[in-house]
């Protein structure tokens, strides 16, 4: 059985990273020309162990740490060059993140903390005229993701689950094209681990939403599309899962 | 508006700010407290001493004073007629007042001046400053005027003054009967004389009257100076008797004939009344001419002088310029003893609008001969009283904005503490698309945020205080059981306080300009914070 491997531009990539942390006088090699990227539609599991760089990665790819030797290219223009604000705006308007430990704002009720990306995009003036659909907007993700019932609490009063469930609403409340998670699921049980990669998956298939997913679970990894295997900053490994898209770098 | 939201949300939950509030609030309304108390003293004060120097001055140079009073007069009219409202001319000397009190005389100098008092009304408020016009509180007991303001001012004394002067009189005449050194046939109408160019003889009489002195048991030699001597107490406590008031009549400043103590149970301050309207002092200048003699002459107390400046009530004695003149020689008379011309020292002249106070001063200035009077506004007079009022209220307020300052600090070391607080927040706004202006501007508002509740707290506090301070400070007193703003030394029925509209907001602007001042540097930090870390950070 042959298989045809398409040659398109991806979406986003990395193209050899390099990446070393300085601490004191100490410095930590990160990544050692690491690269990785995912077409349109796509959902990753970037896989390793701690240490490994995975985190790194996923920072690098969603322009919040810059490369020290690298690019990153994403519809084929490289982005890690450009200037804080473009790359504010790529953040705000291209990428969704989801974190380990969900960082909600605690000040912020969790319809708030889902409208704070389009509260940060427009201006007050803006933001004012269109309130109205904004909140609409939040409260209709909120539905999608089953926090309907919980749009005024607090993220203290929250369970781990419904937390992550909020981040996934408020990364998605931008429309953004790729969503970058980074271990969605390490601090929540497996069942409700496995509701989040459910609505990932969900997501991935309904709306052709790309995904780049950091976890050291192996189980939760082969939920993904193809698994990308970090170890001590260099890949190790690229398997391709079930409808794969190959990508060899 | 995520800024505003932060800000806001910030303010609602972190308690630690409050104390940044409460310290700003504080200085604040101390400042304005402070401000409104002073500016309330400072006008009260202005207008005390513009009420008894009038608007503009025409001094004379030389205490032999300027000829033609009339003339000088109608020169300032020509000169600037159209600004005069009032002009009245007085005459300034220094001197001393001798006052016999419980047999022992005070000897004081003071400052002379002869005034008309119904001119001198024209051009101040002289009977604001009236003892018997105005309600007195003396030692917590509120006296009522002694006479109507319908009374027109003049040398009268009051019937209380005739009154204890008839007895006091009597008195004497009695003691003086009953030493046998008084014929009961004698009157008491023919009165001595009462002004006396003292040269050395005649001051000698003055001083031992030819009584015959009772010898004592322990002085065989009577000598005019023994105090010990009750005769001779009794020779200089009574110069004479003599139940009309004299011609020369005073209204002399309350300092002077008074003093106050401390109640030793009860904390209060008491005033200790020596002399009373109705008694007689003995007044000391000079005469004019070359070279100038010393004129003693009787005066009659009618009215005590309080204008709340403890300067002038504790130095001025204001009596008839005529008398004054006269006893000083400044009176022209013709070959039959009547007056020809007088001279003065000065002119105080009222304005119609104190704006115009400085073109007159100028054209005042061009009508006289510069080597003759010196003319000048009171403030220019008062010019260095009240510049050191004024640097005093600006040290203060320096003083005072240091509290702020203190403030400010205080809200740094909050801010950077919520800074770092916060910093896996301001991760987060990062990664959702915020940039580093953004959170910056996060905590400048914050910043102005504190500061701008800090202002309007304090700033009501503070009006709330200035507005209720009479309130607050009988109930400090009722609690401390000592009277915190004593009146009695102030003469101010309640403490006085003037708000300045310009001085609050001032303070409130500065107030929010530190607060934002201080938020600046971990603002600043907020800002630079790399995502990553600040992600990390746990």
């Amino acid at each position: 059985m042959s298989q045809t491997i398409k040659m398109t531009t991806p979406l986003i990539s990395a193209k050899a990273i390099q990446k070393t942390y300085k601490t004191g006088q100490h410095e930590v090699r990160v990544l050692r020309g690491a690269g990785i990227s995912a077409s349109e539609g796509e959902f990753i599991s970037v896989i390793g162990q701690s240490g490994s760089g995975k985190s790194t990665m996923l920072h690098v790819l969603g322009l919040l740490d810059a490369p020290d030797v690298g690019e990153v290219m994403y519809e084929g223009r490289r982005i890690d060059n450009l200037n804080e604000t473009a790359r504010d705006l790529l953040r705000n308007r291209v990428f969704g993140f989801i974190f380990q430990f969900y960082h909600l704002l605690p000040e912020l009720s969790l319809l708030e903390n889902v409208m704070a990306p389009l509260m940060i995009r427009y201006s007050m003036w803006n933001y004012w005229k269109q309130r109205r659909s904004i909140k609409q907007q939040a409260l209709e993700i909120l539905e999608q993701v089953g926090l309907g019932h919980r749009t005024k609490h607090r993220p203290s009063q929250l369970s781990g689950g419904e937390l992550q469930r909020g981040a996934i609403a408020r990364a998605l409340i931008t429309k953004p094209r790729i969503l970058l998670a980074d271990e969605p699921t390490g601090n929540l049980d497996a069942d409700t681990g496995q509701e989040i990669m459910t609505l990932l998956k969900q997501l991935n298939e309904e709306s052709r939403l790309t995904i780049v997913m950091v976890t050291h679970d192996e189980a939760v990894a082969s939920q993904g599309h193809r698994t990308v295997r970090l170890k001590e900053g260099r890949i190790e490994t690229a398997t391709i899962a079930k409808t794969g898209v190959a990508t060899a770098m | 508006m995520y800024k505003v939201l932060l800000c806001i949300r910030y303010l609602r939950t972190r308690y630690i700010a409050l104390a940044s509030i409460v310290s700003v609030m504080l200085g604040v309304a101390t400042m304005i407290v402070v401000n409104s108390v002073m500016a309330g003293f400072t006008t009260e004060m202005r207008d005390r001493i513009h009420g008894y120097l009038a608007d503009v001055l025409i001094e004379s140079r030389n205490a032999d004073g300027i000829s033609d009073s009339v003339g000088l007069l109608n020169q300032v009219h020509d000169a600037v007629g159209e600004h005069v409202e009032a002009a009245t001319c007085t005459v300034e000397m220094p001197g001393v007042v001798s006052m016999d009190i419980r047999g022992e005389t005070y000897t004081t100098p003071v400052t002379i001046i002869g005034i008309v008092p119904s001119e001198k009304a024209r051009v101040g408020p002289l009977l604001d400053c009236l003892g018997s016009y105005n309600t007195t509180t003396e030692n917590g007991n509120v006296h009522p005027a002694l006479r109507s303001r319908d009374v027109p001012v003049g040398w009268e004394l009051t019937r209380d003054a005739a009154e204890r002067r008839r007895a006091l009189m009597e008195q004497r005449e009695f003691l003086l009967r009953d030493q046998g050194l008084l014929e009961t046939s004698q009157t008491t109408e023919s009165a001595p004389q009462n002004s006396i160019v003292a040269d050395a003889t005649e001051s000698e009489t003055l001083q031992a009257p030819d009584f015959d002195e009772p010898q004592t048991a322990d002085s065989d030699v009577p000598s005019p100076f023994d105090i010990e001597n009750p005769f001779d107490d009794f020779d200089d406590v009574t110069p004479g008797i003599r139940k009309e008031p004299h011609d020369a009549r005073i209204y002399i400043g309350e300092g002077l004939i008074s003093y106050q103590v401390r109640d030793p149970e009860t904390g209060n301050l008491e005033k200790v009344m020596m002399l009373q309207p109705g008694e007689d002092v003995t007044l000391t200048t000079v005469t004019r001419g070359r070279p100038p003699k010393p004129v003693s002459f009787e005066a009659t107390i009618c009215d005590v002088f309080r204008s709340g400046m403890s300067e002038y009530d504790s130095q001025l004695v204001l009596m008839n310029l005529e008398e004054l003149q006269k006893n000083r020689g400044m009176l022209t008379l013709d070959e039959n003893g009547d007056v020809t011309g007088d001279a003065v020292t000065s002119i105080q002249i009222k304005l119609n609008d104190y704006a115009h106070a400085e073109t007159v001063v100028q054209r005042l200035k061009a009508a006289f001969p510069p080597g003759m009077v010196t003319v000048r506004t009171w403030e220019s007079k008062q010019g260095l009283l009240l510049s050191a009022v004024e640097m005093e209220t600006a040290i203060l307020n320096v003083l005072l904005f240091l509290i702020i300052t203190v403030a400010g600090f205080g809200i740094l070391a909050i801010f950077f503490m919520i800074v770092v607080e916060k910093t896996r927040d301001i991760g987060i706004l990062k990664s959702l698309g915020a940039s580093s202006q953004g959170v910056m501007s996060i905590f400048l508002s914050y910043g102005l945020g504190l500061g701008l509740v800090g202002s309007v707290a304090g700033v009501s506090m503070g009006l709330l205080f200035v507005h209720h301070i009479n309130q607050i400070e009988q109930t400090l007193s009722w609690l401390t059981g000592r009277r915190v703003f004593d009146r009695d030394i102030y003469y101010f029925s309640s403490i006085p306080t003037q708000v300045s509209p310009t001085m609050v907001f001032w303070v409130a602007v500065g107030a929010i300009g530190i607060a934002v001042l201080a938020s600046v540097l971990p603002a600043r930090r907020a800002s630079r914070l790399h995502p990553v870390r600040a992600l990390r950070f746990d």
